[in-house]
């Protein structure tokens, strides 16, 4: 932080009025601080260099004292993008990301974005301003209780109405945030303890030592007991979850994998924690997952589940889930141990660390036969490696996923939207690395992929970001076009363009007789929409235009935005219906004549 | 079936918000809940009491202590503890016929508070199941009650729980001895 100076910070320094704190103030001796200068020099001490946020009375004290901290605001354009820009800025560096919104409005506009960080346990901190503390609880002029609104989808929130509380609390925010199980927590902090002085010492302010949950429990009969069913698996599954990234195990789970031979499945949020072109990898699971994965699980003696939750999602009905395998669970929140799948043996902590300790009494294991099998199961369906399949004129998304990621490749960052593009995306887009997907698995909130996408840019300035969204999705939060023009962003926006909310539609289409009930949707022409915005733009409607038009996207000097058109009714398969069993899935119709997507053994 | 869980939790506002609304998010009902100050300084000592599945106090626990505000917390399950509830009970009485009403308090081991020529009140604390029972026999006589007001129940182990005695107590409550330790040296 200390190189990073701010000009008009230090000339106030030189002067040395105490009112006027520097870039620096957290590294300086106890000085006399206004709440809103206490609040900026906190956020420089913890690492912050850049927030995403938008103005509004209750917050203004804030906004006046920014100008002397060496700190980018970006501003956006609706509340829901500051905090998901945060989230994805978060899911892309592993730092905390920070969002900043004023009373009443603002604040309730940040909701869906916190609750999407909660569900998947993404560390960003909220800050809103709040009226003055005299008035809290009167109904006063946009005041809502934000604390109180957000108290389920937080974990954990603070109103600071004193100013001398704001470092500390901001500090233990942050604290709360990045630790454990990480989410989001909001500090709403009242106009008067902004306006108000106090002392600052970054030091004093410092939070009691992190207490981790006091039912962690690594015990040694459970690493004996855990390696003791690993050793006598013949058909063993890990389940690689998105703590794998969060922990920072990869090297972990890869050594485990490979020293005792075991396939590893992935979750949505798991993609990338594990490299996709592994020898074995077997995909993602669960209600979009390829059958060989979900029968794989489903047939397996053991399960052994790396920083991953049995969401609904992957375990389809429970009654019937994995009922041959006895099951490991390696896991840092000890609320999800038999929370929807009873375990075996439960490895309470952080999975690096359990996996540390797991390692030394893994011995090398011929795992052969069970591969083969699972190898064999995949007969029909194996291939989804489309690259050779006839060009019969039709645009599929899935060839854009596949073509995108040949020439995008495993640098790239994705950040997807939600719906049948996401599942897409997840399919036929292989991610190497960690982080290089971000997507809402667990709320599943449309809207999310533009704005996250322009917080992983923050993030990581110098990789390729692609947004891909649906239609639908990206108008939900498309106004953030803007911000990205006026923050000079080169991120590349590719819209699955198939006229309905698709994954809406293959519901209707598979549960509800076909009837597209508020499915097809008009939408603006995406590539004047673009244009309005000064961001170039190009429709693709043939195979043959994708790979030209993502070169095309790539050598722009700017942002670029591909408006694929294609297929209107195609569904995503296979498909377990919500509340089946894993192998009750839904393939896809056999035998279609000339379609492009039938899976064949020599594609 | 019911669980009791004791916990410490900070005193501050809205730290009951947070417990309460993880049972409300939990879809389970709290049965009774007790809070007052505790031993500790700036701790608050809460019992409450739900019905849950036998198997959803760990998570519950577990939950628990994923509130920032949340010390500690014991899930008293089977273990030997003391268990009491207060009630104040106020029942229409005439000079006339308060005499089988005194009688009555004696049997329940129970006190007379206040008195005025329509009605008194009773205090009682006992187990549930003797406040139950005194108020029972006092339905006996229609419109008798007034009013009943019950705090819910306060729940303490017995013994005395330093470390030492815990272990002692065996393998079945090692774990627990373990936690009870731990939290001893947190705080
Ligand atoms: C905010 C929000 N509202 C509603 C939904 C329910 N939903 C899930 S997928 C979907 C359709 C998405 O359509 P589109 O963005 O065009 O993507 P597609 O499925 O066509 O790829 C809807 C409405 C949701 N996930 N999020
Ligand atoms: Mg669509």
């Amino acid at each position: 932080m200390a190189s990073k100076g701010n000009p008009k910070g230090h000339a106030h320094e030189a002067n040395g009025s105490a009112a006027a704190p520097g870039a620096n103030a957290h590294l300086h001796p106890p000085a006399r601080l206004t709440g809103a200068e206490i609040l900026w020099a906190t956020l420089v001490g913890e690492g912050v260099d850049t927030v995403f946020g938008y103005p509004g009375g209750a917050i203004l004290p804030a906004y006046d004292a920014l100008r002397k901290f060496p700190i980018r605001h970006v501003l956006v354009r609706h509340e829901q993008g500051a905090a998901h820009m945060a989230d994805g800025y978060a899911r892309a560096s592993g730092k905390v990301g920070v969002a900043i919104a004023t009373s009443g409005p603002g604040a309730t506009n940040l909701v869906t974005g916190i609750a999407t960080a909660m569900l998947d346990s993404i560390p960003i901190v909220c800050i809103t301003g709040n009226v003055p503390s005299k008035v809290l609880g009167t109904d006063a002029f946009q005041e809502v209780d934000i604390t109180g609104v957000t108290l389920p989808v937080t974990k954990h929130n603070f109103l600071v109405s004193k100013t001398e509380d704001l470092a500390q609390t901001l500090r233990h925010a942050f604290q709360i945030a990045r630790s454990g199980r990480p989410g989001p927590v909001l500090v709403d902090i009242t106009k008067d303890a902004q306006q108000g002085s106090a002392v600052f010492d970054f030091e004093v302010a410092k939070p009691r030592p992190y207490r981790p949950h006091p039912m962690l429990r690594v015990e040694e009969s459970g690493l004996a007991q855990a390696a003791e069913l690993i050793r006598n698996a013949k058909r063993p599954v890990i389940l690689a979850g998105h703590g794998v990234m969060e922990s920072g195990a990869m090297e972990q789970v890869r050594a485990l994998a490979e020293r005792a031979q075991i396939p590893v499945a992935l979750t949505l949020l798991g993609l990338g924690g594990f490299p996709a072109s592994h020898p074995l990898n077997l995909g993602m699971m669960g209600m979009h997952g390829e059958a060989w994965v979900n029968h794989a699980i489903q047939e397996a003696d053991l399960l052994i589940a790396c920083g991953m939750r049995f969401d609904d999602r992957v375990t389809g009905k429970l009654s019937e889930y994995a009922l041959k395998a006895r099951k490991i669970h390696i896991e840092i929140d000890p609320a999800e141990i038999n929370k929807n799948v009873k375990v075996d043996v439960a490895l309470v902590g952080d999975l690096r660390e359990v996996l540390e300790e797991l390692l030394p009494r893994i011995a090398g294991r011929d795992g052969s036969a069970w591969l083969k099998t699972i190898e064999a199961s995949k007969g029909a369906v194996a291939v989804r490696d489309i690259k050779n399949l006839p060009d019969l004129g039709h645009l599929y998304a899935a060839h854009v996923m596949h073509d995108l990621w040949r020439i995008a490749g495993s640098d790239a960052i994705v950040v997807t939207d939600v719906g049948q593009h996401q599942m897409w995306e997840a399919q036929y887009f292989h991610h190497g690395k960690p982080r290089t997907l971000i997507t809402s698995g667990g709320l599943g909130a449309m809207g999310f992929a533009l704005p996250a996408a322009i917080g992983a840019k923050f993030a990581c300035p110098d990789k390729d970001v692609w947004v891909i969204a649906g239609d639908g999705g990206f108008q939900m939060t498309a106004a953030e076009l803007s911000t990205i023009v006026q923050e000079k962003l080169k991120i590349h926006i590719a819209i699955i363009n198939n006229g309905y909310l698709g994954m809406i539609r293959q519901w209707q289409e598979f549960f509800y007789e076909r009837n597209y009930e508020a499915a097809p949707l008009v939408s603006p022409d995406f590539v004047k929409l673009a244009d309005a915005h000064g961001i170039p733009g190009r429709a693709v409607r043939t195979r043959a235009e994708v790979a030209p038009a993502v070169e095309e996207a790539r050598r722009a000097p700017g942002a670029f935005l591909l408006n694929f058109l294609v297929e209107k009714e195609e569904s995503v398969y296979p498909m377990i219906p919500a509340g089946s069993a894993l192998h009750e899935m839904i393939r896809r119709p056999g035998k279609r004549a000339k379609d492009p997507l039938e899976e064949r053994a020599e594609d | 079936m019911l669980h009791t869980f004791v916990a410490y939790v900070e005193d501050l506002p809205g730290v009951l918000t947070r417990v309460a609304s993880l049972f409300r998010r939990l879809n389970i009902n709290i049965h009774s809940l007790t809070v007052g100050r505790s031993e500790r300084p700036g701790l608050s000592r809460l019992t409450l009491v739900c019905e849950a599945s036998g198997e959803a106090g760990h998570r519950i626990r577990a939950s628990l202590f994923k509130l920032e505000n949340v010390v500690d917390v014991d899930d008293i399950a089977q273990a030997p503890a003391v268990t009491r509830e207060l009630a104040l009970i106020k029942v229409a009485a005439t000079p006339r016929n308060r005499a089988q009403i005194f009688d009555l308090v004696e049997v329940f081991r129970a006190r007379i508070v206040d008195l005025t020529s329509e009605s008194l009140m009773i205090e009682m604390t006992g187990v549930e199941s003797k406040i139950e029972g005194l108020i029972e026999v006092l339905r006996e006589d229609e419109g008798r009650i007034l009013e009943i007001c019950r705090s819910g129940k306060m729940t303490m182990r017995r013994g005395h729980h330093v470390s030492s005695v815990l272990r002692a107590m065996g393998a079945g409550d090692a774990e627990e001895a373990r936690e009870t330790q731990e939290n001893a040296v947190e705080s």
